[in-house]
This record gives structure tokens, sequence and C-alpha cells, in this order.
């Protein structure tokens, strides 16, 4: 096993979260594919780490999780609210600021 | 030597191509299954999946906190608000930016391909490497992670517990509500509930019907369902045994023919006082 088949996966996971972006409109599932491609970035992390041979890539990626923790307990706030003033947790719905 | 490193090569490329494929069909789940908690649970296969990959990857304290944060914690705070925003949450299929959906694949896939193509050849044939002596130059993986924390990395350790404290406080301000009016004291719900349409209780969902599950209507003396005994979320959920099927209603009541007519009959009378 070479860096290299750990890094394609964390691209092909990486592409599937963005492609899930761009794809899907219920907001949590959204946030869902945020969280996906911050594993896979975790995962590029991981594996840099041991062709590297010391531990900074994992420290990194501890800190990556603990970045994605905070972000996930505002985000899912916002949609709460969102959710309470709209009845909808759809991306699409709140559009005020559309030009 | 050569031979037990020959053991662990094939063991962990076993373990790369099952978690790995594993992985990518949870996150092909979450991508196309119609319901958000079906999505929810497919990634927690990918993160489980990824957490056994750390594991492989000689990092085994990432492979339990991945296991404990995000499988753990951050999922569950997933499903947890999916509980609180509802159950009709499925995805609609109507396009609401028109032409998005087309362009959507077309610029995904060709991500993909390009991140993946670029990689392979600007990586190729990078070396695997160990981490063996630095997983064991303090004794242990933990120990290593520790040292690099708390010594070069100190200060974004300690950032980091700022943005956490920010992070529960923004999250407690933001889904704070505040009460406009004072709290209603047990005298004026009582009056409310004697002025609105149902001064007694309302019918527990499954009476007379030939389930008792919550998502099963009472039945009114007349076989017709009782749509108030239904829970709300429980009427919202298209899954909920909302029609009756009358002839399971004959099939239960056909022993108790006196007693229906004597319900028709009081129906009959009562439905006329009514108007």
């Amino acid at each position: 096993m070479t860096t290299d088949h750990y890094i394609a996966l964390a691209a092909i996971l990486f592409s599937l979260g963005a492609f899930g972006m761009l794809f899907r409109r219920n907001a949590i599932v959204v946030f869902m594919c945020v969280e996906l491609m911050l594993n896979a970035s975790n995962l590029a992390f991981v594996a840099f780490a041991r062709m590297h041979g010391n531990l900074e890539g994992q420290v990194f990626a501890f800190f990556t999780m603990v970045v994605a923790a905070a972000e996930v307990v505002v985000g899912l706030a916002i949609i709460v609210v969102i959710f309470r003033t709209r009845r909808s947790a759809s991306v699409d719905e709140p559009s005020l600021l559309r030009f | 030597m050569t031979a037990t490193l020959a053991v662990q090569n094939t063991g962990e490329a076993a373990v790369f191509w099952i978690c790995g494929a594993l992985a990518v069909l949870g996150a092909m789940g979450m991508l196309f299954s119609r319901k958000a908690v079906h999505s929810a649970l497919f990634l927690a296969m990918t993160m489980i999946n990824l957490a056994i990959l750390y594991v492989s990857l000689s990092a085994p304290f990432l492979g339990m906190v991945q296991v404990i944060v995000y499988t753990g914690a951050i999922m569950m705070l997933f499903l947890f608000v999916l509980m609180v925003v509802g159950v009709d949450s499925s995805d609609s299929l109507i396009e609401t930016l028109k032409g998005q959906r087309g362009p959507a694949i077309f610029f995904g896939l060709g991500f993909g391909v390009l991140l993946v193509g670029l990689l392979g050849q600007g990586t190729s044939d990078m070396p695997a490497g160990s981490l063996e002596q630095a997983n064991t130059v303090r004794g242990g993986n933990l120990q290593g992670i520790a040292e690099l924390i708390f010594t070069r990395y100190v200060f974004a350790f300690e950032v980091t517990s700022a943005l956490l404290i920010t992070a529960a406080l923004g999250a407690m301000i933001l889904t704070h509500q505040e009460h406009y009016k004072p709290k209603a004291t047990q005298r004026e719900l009582s009056e409310a509930r004697f002025k609105g349409p149902h001064p007694s209780p309302l019918p527990p969902p499954g009476t007379f019907a030939r389930h008792n599950a919550v998502d099963t209507p009472a039945l009114l003396p007349d076989g017709s369902a009782a749509e108030v005994s239904l829970p709300r979320p429980m009427a919202l959920r298209d899954t909920a045994v909302n029609r009756v099927d009358v002839e399971e209603v004959d099939e239960v009541m056909e022993g108790h023919d006196v007693v229906v007519d004597e319900l028709d009959a009081a129906t009959d009378d009562t439905s006329g006082e009514e108007r």
C-alpha cells in the first residue's frame, strides 16, 4: 500500500462531498457533505503523516476534528433557527439576499 | 523480517480495499438516499470505515477519536437535529433553480476526475513510510501526539479552547427563544380549552381500531377515522396508516352487530342534537 492509494481514496471522498454540496438541497444533508470533505482531508493528513514518518499530520487531523465539531454545533444551530422561522430546511428557501 | 513485512502489507491491503470500498459506498449512499436519516446513517458507516483505516495507518488514537467524536457525538447531533427539524425533511425533486442539476453533475464529476488525475500525476510512487520510530520514541502513539500538542502546538491548542467556548455560546444564543408573553397559568389554560373546539381531552390513537400503535387513528362509532387522535408529527408523515381499511373495520365489527346498531342509533341522535 503506497500513499497514493490513500490519497486517491481521500480525493474520491472529497469530490463526492463537493458533488453532494452542489446536488442536495436539504441543509442538513449539505452539512453532512461538508463533514465528508473534512473527513477526506483528515485521511490525507494521516496518510501523509505516515509517509513522512512523524506525527504532525495526526496532530493536524486532530485539530481538524475539533474545528469540525465547533462548526457542526454552530451550523446546526443556524439550521434550527432557520427551520423555526421558515418551517423548512431547504437551502433554496432563504433567498432574501438574492439580487 | 521481510516475511512479516509482506504479511503486514497484504493485511493492510485487504483492510484498505474492503474499508475503502465500504467508505465510498457509504458516501454514495449518503448522496443518493432521499431521506435525511438514511443519509446520516450512511455517513456514520463511512466514518467508522475511515476509523479502521486510521488504525491501519498506525494512528490508533485518531481512530478512537474518530469513532467517539465523529460517529458518537457529531452524527448523533445530526440525528437529534433531524428529529427536531421534523420528519417531512426529505428532499423534494422539484428544481427551484432552473437547470442547476445538470451543471452540478458535470462539475462534480469533472472535479473528481481532475483531482484524482492530478494527484496521481503529482504523487506517483510515494513511499508508504513507517511511523514505527515516531510511535515508539515516546512510548506510544498517544504519548507522541501529546508531546507535540503540549510543546510545539500548545498555542493552537489553547486557541482551540476559545473556539469551542465561542461555538457553545453561539449555539446557545442562536437557539435561545425569548418568551414574549408571561407563561400561561393553569387557570388560563383551562379557560382556553373550554373556549376551544375540544373541551374534553382528544381521543387517543388506536381506540377501537385494529392496532393500538400511535400512527393508527382512533375510529369513530360509524367506523370512520378520527383525524384529531393522531399526533401532529404522525399526521404529517406519509407512512402513517392514515387510511383506515374499511374491510378490516367491517371484519372487526362483524361480531358486534347489535353494538354497532346501538352505536349508530346513538350517533344519529347526538349528531342531530349537535347540528
